[in-house]
């Protein structure tokens, strides 16, 4: 989606590429919603468990949010209605909603940018590799690439869940996996286009080496498709991850978790239907805050906005 | 074009060779015995030793590859671990389910995606624009299975309109099953019409911006001539690329709404096959979703080899 308001003409005053960006940023008014969005939900994922929610042991300060333990069960009040004192009602067991909410921004959010982080570092190295050496390195990956991507992303999130069994460093893994294919496959279409550049061909004429070119002159100047593509993948890793718990395969319980707590509460949606359809809202949230500043770090970062 | 389908069908084939060696390969080093999958923790010794080399797992693992290659070849693909029928059998039954989602999906997906992105586009910047937007971003960031939710909770719990779970009977009844297909391939369809939406309106956007459009509205050929035959006719070549590619990825998303709705199909049996950990089954079905998803490849290139021109007299001069 291109920005909202029309492109800023580059003001002469702004001397380098950094302020240019921030100065393009600051008028997208996507970018800026998706940005506060993604800064509330790190803060709730950040406080949750000292300053928004009740602490595990009672000796800590009043919680200024929501005053429940995600885990404590209420049994007597099991499946009781949003009300003033649970603003999302109490769960099966009698569980705060809304505290579970707060709680289970971690599980996503980590999930989210770490195997994000794993994909990327992955596709970064493998696809820089293949676009700037060429040759039978760069046949053999890309071509991994192409089998690779034969699969649906989320069956191969699955198939790589059920090889290394589930759990929260298992998922961050095989959404890792599941996304590499994908960077790879970016990087290397931008690294081909980057290294027809003179400033390449200069590097090379005064010596540096390959690590040197690759790093120093090349990375650079892909790093913002990277940048852009890894806004919008944190999104879908957030969905698979959500995706792949509401099967069952997630973190175990009782830690809070968003697709899990749907998983517990689809069964109750004729009676009470607010266990399920208050995390997906969540996570909604969580995945368009990130599509909304991956859309506005494209205008931002694509150079063509600055004229 | 027919030397471009058959250099197409050529680079097709390896991925194909090495999809069936990945499966394989995977479903070999997943955690477990599969013969205790089938029998359970308590068989004896005696037995499981007898299924494993009755199933052949006890031959080297060559000798299990080429047979494996042999039987998918044949199209024959073994029996579930758990209930020992033919997964042939299984697939027959639950295919058509599937490819009938899919189908209805896509169309629902064709049909309102492109008009919306064409109207957006062409009332760029009005408030139609702006809904429109914020319908395909919310559209684009919603899991499937939440939506699914969503529809059930709304079309089947408090309005009943719709059945919220099961396939119907596709065999007896095809018109009855109908009402059972409506709140999956909205779930589907809906997604896709956001992605569809959004792509057309950027597309659109910037052919509307080209010389050739402003030429023909120039000699004076009427608006929708301009929109139709020569806007919309170059903006089509992304957008069947992008289709393509969503009904690859539309068929992961349909593993969670086929769990959803319980409906019967190839996602459905999926999910079994990994929770109740019968390898066999899940083997068939990977290789099943990745000939899918090679083919369908193939036919999005075939189809941008037929809408370009340059692009097929490219490739076949190689």
């Amino acid at each position: 989606m291109e920005s909202t308001l029309p492109a800023a003409p580059a003001a002469p005053e702004l001397r380098t590429q950094r302020q240019r960006a921030w100065h393009t940023f600051k008028r997208n008014r996507t970018a800026l919603v998706g940005l506060a969005m993604v800064v509330l939900v790190a803060l709730v994922a950040i406080f949750s468990d000292t300053v928004l929610i009740a602490p595990l042991t009672d000796a800590e300060p009043t919680p200024l949010l929501a005053p429940y333990d995600p885990t404590i069960q209420d049994p007597r009040n099991r499946l009781l209605p949003p009300s003033w004192e649970h603003p999302m009602g109490l769960d099966t067991y009698g569980r705060d909603i809304f505290s579970r909410i707060l709680y289970g921004a971690r599980v996503s959010l980590m999930v989210g940018i770490l195997s994000v982080a794993l994909g990327g570092i992955l596709g970064v190295i493998l696809g820089l590799v293949a676009g700037y050496s060429g040759g039978a390195a760069e046949q053999w990956i890309m071509r991994s690439v192409d089998v690779l991507m034969a699969f649906p992303s989320l069956l191969m999130g699955l198939m790589v869940l059920a090889v290394l069994g589930s759990g929260l460093t298992k998922m961050i893994i095989a959404i890792g996996i599941m996304l590499a294919p994908g960077f790879v496959r970016v990087v290397h279409g931008a690294t081909l286009g980057a290294k027809q550049n003179d400033y390449i061909l200069a590097a090379r004429a005064i010596g540096a080496g390959h690590p040197r070119i690759l790093f120093r002159h090349l990375l650079p100047n892909i790093l913002g498709e990277v940048v852009v593509l890894a806004s919008i993948w944190v999104a879908s890793a957030i969905r698979v991850e959500a995706s792949l718990s509401f099967i069952g395969l997630g973190v175990s319980p009782p830690t809070p978790a968003w697709g899990t707590m749907i998983r517990e509460g689809v069964q109750y949606l004729t009676t009470a239907p607010w266990i399920a359809l208050f995390p997906g809202l969540a996570i909604l949230f969580t995945v368009l805050a990130f599509n909304l500043l991956g859309d506005g770090l494209r205008d931002v970062l694509d150079p063509k906005s600055y004229q | 074009m027919i030397r471009y389908i058959l250099h197409r069908l050529a680079l097709a084939v390896p991925i194909l060779l090495a999809v069936f060696t990945l499966v394989f390969l995977v479903v070999r080093v997943l955690p477990g015995d599969p013969a205790v999958a089938a029998l359970g923790d308590y068989a004896s010794e005696e037995a499981l030793e007898a299924l494993r080399e009755r199933m052949g797992l006890n031959d080297p693992l060559p000798v299990q590859y080429v047979r494996f290659l042999g039987n998918m070849l044949r199209g024959d693909l073994g029996r579930s671990l758990i209930n020992g029928k033919p997964i042939n059998e299984q697939v027959a039954y639950v295919l058509p389910y599937t490819l009938m989602l899919t189908a209805a999906a896509v169309a629902i997906g064709t049909v309102l995606g492109i008009p919306l992105g064409v109207f957006t586009a062409l009332r760029r910047n009005t408030w139609i624009d702006y809904v429109g937007r914020i319908f395909s971003l919310a559209g684009l960031s919603v899991p499937a299975f939440y939506l699914a939710i969503l529809l059930i909770f709304l079309f089947a719990v408090r309005l009943g309109w719709f059945p919220a779970v099961g396939g119907g009977d596709l065999a007896q009844d095809p018109v009855g099953s109908l009402r059972f297909l409506v709140l999956p391939a909205f779930t589907l369809g809906l997604i896709m019409t956001a992605s569809v939406t959004r792509l057309t309106r950027s597309t659109m956007l910037n052919v509307l911006r080209e010389d050739y459009v402003r030429t023909a509205q120039a000699k004076g050929l009427h608006r929708w001539a301009v929109l139709l035959g020569h806007a919309l006719r170059s903006a089509m070549l992304p957008i069947v690329s992008l289709i393509g590619l969503w009904t690859a990825s539309l068929i992961g998303d349909s593993v969670l709404t086929e769990f959803v709705f319980s409906r019967p199909g190839l996602g459905k049996m999926l999910v079994g096959a990994i929770l109740q950990r019968d390898y066999s089954a899940l083997q068939s079905i990977m290789v099943i979703y990745a000939f899918f998803v090679v083919v369908i490849n193939l036919l999005t290139d075939l189809t941008y080899g037929f809408l370009d021109p340059r692009i097929r007299h490219s490739q076949s001069a190689q």
